[in-house]
């Protein structure tokens, strides 16, 4: 009944290929691209998130895959079956739409049945999966209801069953918890996640909430304007940025601002009388052609605060910095120091309450340490034009 | 309370502690004693006179709506008005729905021309598109001298002084009443819906069917309900372009008061003229908010 024969309860072997290829989408509104250049492979079963702040080309890239809005530029193949000249209601695709889009006309069991309808199953076909769907989120006493009988979180529950009900390809979900409170959101988030899982669907997901992001995925895109800025799991994003874009996006983190200079296999960031130690393989992964502004990121949870005199913290394999305490706060399970450095820019340093570690008070002059190995180097294209010291035309001697 | 709609959004509490809304309230008095003066006080008259004004001596109170039923004629054009009415919903309807689809889907700058167009007709009077539509149907008007002259034809086609020719005319009057309605209730259906549609899996008509139509219905029964009730009182088109079989019971009541000088009787039937709207009314309330119907225009 579906495009590719593929019988509805979606019993056909999954092929090896990949779920969802995007190469070279691109959608521009007049003049301005929306979407500028996105290339994306999706495994089946997978979970991939598509993160970035608002204007970023998410939601317009999901209408791209959907098919409500054709591409300028580029392919998409779902399931290894080019899809640019298919209408969306060939595609076999669920969509969760930011505001569920639920027919208002219709019951909530009538609603979960019209894709099945649109299928031609059989009556007690569609009774039945009708019935699995609402128990699958658990609201079986409800299809009677109609939408505007229902919570916000019955209603969501709802437009998942009926995305879900006629096992599509794909399942694209553009903010799907954006209109729930926290807490709600905080359980329907794992109950999404756990059900994808279960029925083993392959999911796209857009949120801008990070949290959720490194919550449900297995796969991050951080989106900034209209391009894939970095693709990977939570922990390479948090712990690997390859720009500052994401380094900032993606939870706190320091940065030191500089000019990178190279020395053997690593280097030095230098910015006025200070040096930092870059190494080796913080410099193969930035991949930097030569000196140039750049910057050093490092998790608030991988700086060590110390006494301005100690003498072992700029041991080998560390790199230190002044700065004095301006607030801490305390969270219950860490506590969160807000220093200045000395030119003014600010660090946060998370410490892990314990009992017997050293607490600072505030106006406290310290020094921040850390491993070299916990830096991570990213180009910065919006930093000082020149090596400190020289005029800006002559950026090397 | 009208005039703060937009302040108090849907609730309208807030205006009652508040004095100065209340103090523009006093603009609507004006109006009001308009209505009372011009509108409820004759039709109070004209009720009292169908039980009051005799021609000659009569019994009972009920005499003249007696007389009224006593001959076949009153009766026959009372259904013929009810049926030419119905036809004209069903001719507006017909005709109306499609265009205000078009107007719906069309970007924003043609559909304001598509308004225009359909608002056209309320530019010139009643009277003058009524004569222009006998210029147009007659048997020596534009249409038979056409097909004439084109020997398409031997002797001029009936046009005027039939059935059809009071349906053109009544239509192109009314439409606007069915188009408005509906293409109000059209703007606020949410596109998404009809995306999900078809991202479940339903062809474009499929999606129309089962999403749209039933979506839009509310539209359908606003515009149907005012066409159906204006038409009942229509009177100069079906004299100018209808035969006397399309007689209706507005003409009557014309002559009537006008040629017999019977205000008895023309009262009696007006007042059940009114009845029966009032009927149609009452029932179609059964099934649809009729503040949906007369206010269609106010959020779109
Ligand atoms: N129909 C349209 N016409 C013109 N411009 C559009 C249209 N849709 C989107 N855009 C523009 O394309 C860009 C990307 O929009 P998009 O909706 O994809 O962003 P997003 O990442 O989903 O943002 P958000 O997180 O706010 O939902 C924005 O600059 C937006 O203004
Ligand atoms: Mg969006």
């Amino acid at each position: 009944m579906t495009t590719a024969g593929r019988p509805i309860d979606g019993s056909s072997e999954r092929l090896d290929r990949p779920a969802l290829v995007l190469r070279g989408l691109e959608k521009s509104f007049g003049d301005v691209p929306a979407v500028d250049g996105v290339d994306l492979e999706v495994r089946q079963g997978e979970f991939i998130t598509l993160l970035g702040p608002s204007g970023s080309g998410k939601t317009t890239t999901l209408r791209m895959i959907a098919g409500f809005t054709r591409q300028s530029a580029g392919t998409i193949e779902i399931d290894g079956a080019d899809m640019s000249q298919v209408p969306p209601y060939r595609r076999d695709v669920g969509m969760i739409f930011q505001n569920y889009a639920l027919f208002p006309h219709m019951t909530a069991a009538e609603n979960i049945a019209f894709p099945l309808e649109m299928r031609r199953a059989s009556r007690s076909e569609i009774r039945r999966r009708v019935a699995e769907a609402l128990a699958l989120v658990k609201l079986e006493g409800f299809g009677g209801r109609y939408p505007r009988q229902l919570s916000g979180g019955q209603q969501q529950r709802i437009a998942f069953a009926r995305a879900v009900v006629f096992h599509p390809r794909l399942l694209l979900m553009d903010e799907p918890l954006g209109a729930l409170d926290k807490k709600l959101r905080e359980a329907l988030q794992l109950e999404v996640m756990h059900i994808s899982r279960q029925l083993g669907a392959t999911v796209i997901y857009v949120t801008h909430d990070q949290e959720e992001a490194l919550v449900m995925s297995d796969r991050i895109a951080i989106f900034n304007r209209g391009r894939i800025e970095q693709l990977g799991r939570g922990e390479d994003l948090y712990d690997r940025p390859v720009s500052l874009f994401v380094a900032d996006f993606i939870g706190d983190s320091n940065i030191l601002r500089g000019w990178f200079e190279r020395d053997g296999d690593g280097g030095w960031l230098v910015r006025d009388a200070s040096r930092w130690r870059v190494g080796a393989a913080a410099t193969a992964r930035a991949a930097l052609d030569g000196d140039r502004a750049a910057a050093l990121v490092v998790r608030p949870e991988r700086l060590r605060i110390v006494d301005p005199g100690d003498a072992g913290a700029a041991a080998a394999g560390a790199n230190t910095v002044e700065a004095s305490v301006r607030d801490v706060l305390y969270l219950g399970s860490i506590r969160k120091y807000e220093l200045t450095l000395p030119d003014e820019q600010t660090a946060t340093v998370r410490q892990q309450v314990g009992g017997n570690e050293r607490v600072w008070q505030p106006g406290a002059r310290v020094r921040l340490t850390w491993a070299v190995d916990d830096e991570v180097l990213v180009s910065d294209p919006g930093g000082r034009p020149s090596r400190p010291g020289d005029v800006p035309t002559a950026p090397l001697a | 309370m009208l005039l703060d709609r937009s302040r108090t959004g849907r609730s309208g509490r807030r205006d009652r502690d508040d004095p100065i809304v209340n103090r523009w309230a006093l603009l609507a008095v004006p109006p009001i004693a308009f209505l009372v003066a011009f509108f409820l006080i004759p039709l109070i008259v004209v009720s009292l006179r169908s039980v009051t004004d005799f021609p000659r001596p009569a019994g009972d109170a009920l005499a003249n709506y007696g007389r009224f039923f006593d001959s076949a004629a009153n009766v026959r054009v009372l259904g013929n008005t009810f049926w030419v009415a119905a036809l004209s919903t069903v001719v507006c309807l017909a005709l109306g729905y499609p265009y205000a689809y078009l107007m719906n889907i069309v970007r924003p700058r043609l559909a304001g021309l598509l308004l225009i167009a359909v608002l056209l007709p309320f530019w010139s009077s009643l009277l003058v598109r009524t004569y222009a539509w006998q210029v147009i149907l007659r048997d020596t008007g534009i249409i038979n001298t056409f097909l004439l002259d084109m020997r398409l034809i031997d002797e001029p086609i009936p046009l005027i002084r039939t059935t059809l020719g009071v349906m053109l005319g009544m239509s192109q009057i009314l439409l606007p009443f069915m188009v408005l309605p509906i293409y109000a209730v059209m703007r606020r259906i949410d596109p998404e819906y009809t995306r999900a549609a078809a991202n479940l899996g339903a062809p474009p008509f499929a999606a129309f069917r089962r999403v749209f139509l039933p979506l839009s219905l509310p539209g359908v029964l606003a515009g149907s309900l005012l066409v159906f009730v204006l038409a009942l009182g229509f009177y100069i088109t079906p004299a100018l372009l209808g035969s006397p079989k399309d007689t209706m019971i507005s003409q009557f009541i014309a002559s009537a008061v006008q040629q017999r000088l019977d205000w008895g009787i023309g009262s009696t039937m007006a007042v059940i003229l009114m009845g029966l709207t009032l009927t149609v009314l009452f029932v179609a309330s059964r099934f649809i908010r009729l503040r949906d119907v007369f206010g269609s225009f106010e959020e779109s």
